[in-house]
């Protein structure tokens, strides 16, 4: 089977755009990852879309109806927030099964402001606050209080992870917000669920990235100087756990996903140089520093305390800001992220550059749930 | 059955509460050989993938707080703050549902505190056909 590599990727800054449609969003973004690649649509052979909001209405065609009806076959898909790394995975796939040379993958959302989860509900009358909570910050915040209930964790550990990925988004020009938030911000900030602060929960956003995944065979014929090899693509659904259909598992599916990927990749944690995880809440990266395998289980508090994942730390984590500042469309979340550790393995990450990284690992999870991790390695 | 519920009082507010009409309301789960414990009604069990194995089981009234969150902001119209909480029942069945009668502060909510599953109305919410429910809440053991 063929390597498969990342010939173009790209993603718009992450912002609000309520004047331009979702496929154009999209187009925009295929357009710059084709232009990264030096291609066009017309040498793409297929399309992958992950997009959420519009899952029924043939996104990717709709794309291609603004940068080139080529004719290609098109796989629109959905898989909550690991929706874009699932895109990804199914053009990866295609590479690596010998049906194509040269895909392109695209990831887009547009997003309302405010809160998302489970609200009214079928029949009867609205559970929500009536029997807990189905808020994503509070699902979240439970899932946080789990490492709490078994290591000590603290609010204010949680709160440092938000300082951290704020801070990293200053140096981001592509993250929707440049602004430092100290510790005391963080914490003071409007209470949405305990142990999260509305400055600890993920940012809602319009966003796109795309990226132009091609063979061995064709990354050869067009240049190696810049591409990034995918050394692992992995894709998790979530494993049954005593406790699964009350309060989701975040956990397993992760750790089931994280140990494929290592063994697919033939290297281990200490390999990687910077990890892009799925910082939906604060409270959420604290877990995955463990599940993982960056640190030992027990460790994740110690690890944001000593700064061990902050740029210039031994394991920088999220150094694009994270969902926490750069964005969180859903569906272009786990393309972005991507295009973030791509862009360093290159060496092209400027003030956040983390240098001499080699591999660099992508996660994302989708609550009900998914989880997908890729692993990337510096080619030239 | 619902109809004769809607005669008698409240209607349960999940399917898996049984008994709502009377003084003996309690939670059922479903209990597969393999251990697992599922709430609301399935045909087969999604830890061992038996089929059809699945049997009605009288969930305890007692439990443990497994943890929790404070909501301090929820969709327009819900009434906050209030305690969301995850418990373990003893004997097994892990449910949802608010923890009430205990000030929504980190410092008086204990992990592993004991609680009681008590029963009362839905905090008056009604259905479009004016029907009233009876829900489960968490409170600290008496
Ligand atoms: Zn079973």
């Amino acid at each position: 089977m063929s390597d498969v590599y990342v010939m173009g990727i790209d993603m718009i800054k992450f912002g609000r755009f309520p004047d331009k449609t979702v496929p154009q969003l999209g187009a925009t973004a295929a357009l710059m990852a084709l232009d990264d690649a030096g291609l066009t649509i017309q040498d793409m052979q297929a399309l992958y879309c992950g997009n959420l909001g519009q899952a029924s209405a043939m996104v990717g065609q709709r794309i291609l109806q603004e940068i080139g009806q080529t004719g290609i076959g098109v796989v629109n898909c959905a898989n909550a927030c690991a929706t874009g790394a699932t895109a990804f995975r199914e053009a990866w796939m295609s590479i690596k099964a010998g049906v194509n040379d040269v895909v392109l993958a695209v990831g887009v959302e547009q997003m309302g402001k405010g809160l998302l989860g489970g609200g009214g509900g079928a029949a009867g009358i609205p559970k929500e606050g009536l029997l807990g909570s189905g808020t994503m910050p509070a699902v979240f915040a439970e899932a946080g209080m789990e490492h709490s209930r078994n290591y000590g964790t603290t609010f204010e550990q949680f709160a440092k992870v938000s300082v951290k990925n704020h801070h990293h988004s200053t140096l981001n020009p592509k993250a929707m917000y440049q602004i430092e938030t100290p510790l005391e911000t963080v914490m003071n900030a409007e209470m949405i669920s305990y142990p999260n602060t509305k400055l600890m929960c993920s940012v809602n956003v319009d966003g796109a990235a795309a990226a132009v995944l091609v063979s061995e065979k064709k990354a050869k014929e067009l240049g190696m100087a810049r591409a990034v090899r995918v050394k692992a693509s992995i894709l998790t659904s979530d494993p049954y756990s005593d406790r699964d259909l009350v309060m989701p598992d975040v956990n397993a599916v992760t750790r089931r996903a994280v140990k494929e990927a290592y063994e697919m990749a033939g290297i281990g944690p200490d390999d990687i140089s910077l990890v892009e995880l799925h910082d939906c809440f604060a409270t959420a990266e604290i877990l995955h520093y463990e599940n993982l395998g960056l640190c030992k289980d027990g460790e994740a508090g110690r690890m944001i305390d000593e700064g061990e994942v902050a740029l210039g730390g031994r394991i920088p984590v999220n150094v694009s800001g994270g969902l926490l500042s750069k964005g969180h469309p859903l569906g272009a979340t786990g393309i972005a992220n991507i295009y973030e550790v791509s862009t360093h393995l290159r060496g092209e990450a400027d003030k956040r550059q983390v240098e001499g990284a080699r591999f660099g690992m992508t996660h994302v999870i989708g609550l009900g749930s998914a989880c997908g991790i890729h692993i990337l390695e510096k080619v030239a | 059955m619902s109809e004769q519920a809607k005669d008698e009082g409240p209607l349960p507010v999940v399917p898996w509460l049984k008994g709502a009409g009377t003084n003996d309301p309690y939670l059922e789960g479903q209990k597969c050989g393999c251990g697992a414990i599922f709430l609301g009604e399935r045909n087969n069990c999604s830890s061992c993938g038996a089929r059809d194995q699945l049997k009605p089981t009288r969930l305890s009234n007692k439990g443990k707080l497994y943890v929790y969150s404070i909501v301090h902001r929820s969709f327009p119209g819900i009434e906050v703050p209030y305690i969301s909480a995850i418990v373990d029942l003893d004997g097994g069945g892990t449910v949802k549902g608010n923890l009430i009668n205990v000030e929504p502060d980190p410092a008086k909510i204990q992990f592993d505190m004991p609680v009681d599953v008590v029963f009362d109305d839905a905090l008056g919410r009604k259905d479009k056909d004016g029907n009233s429910y009876i829900s489960y809440f968490f409170q600290p053991a008496a």
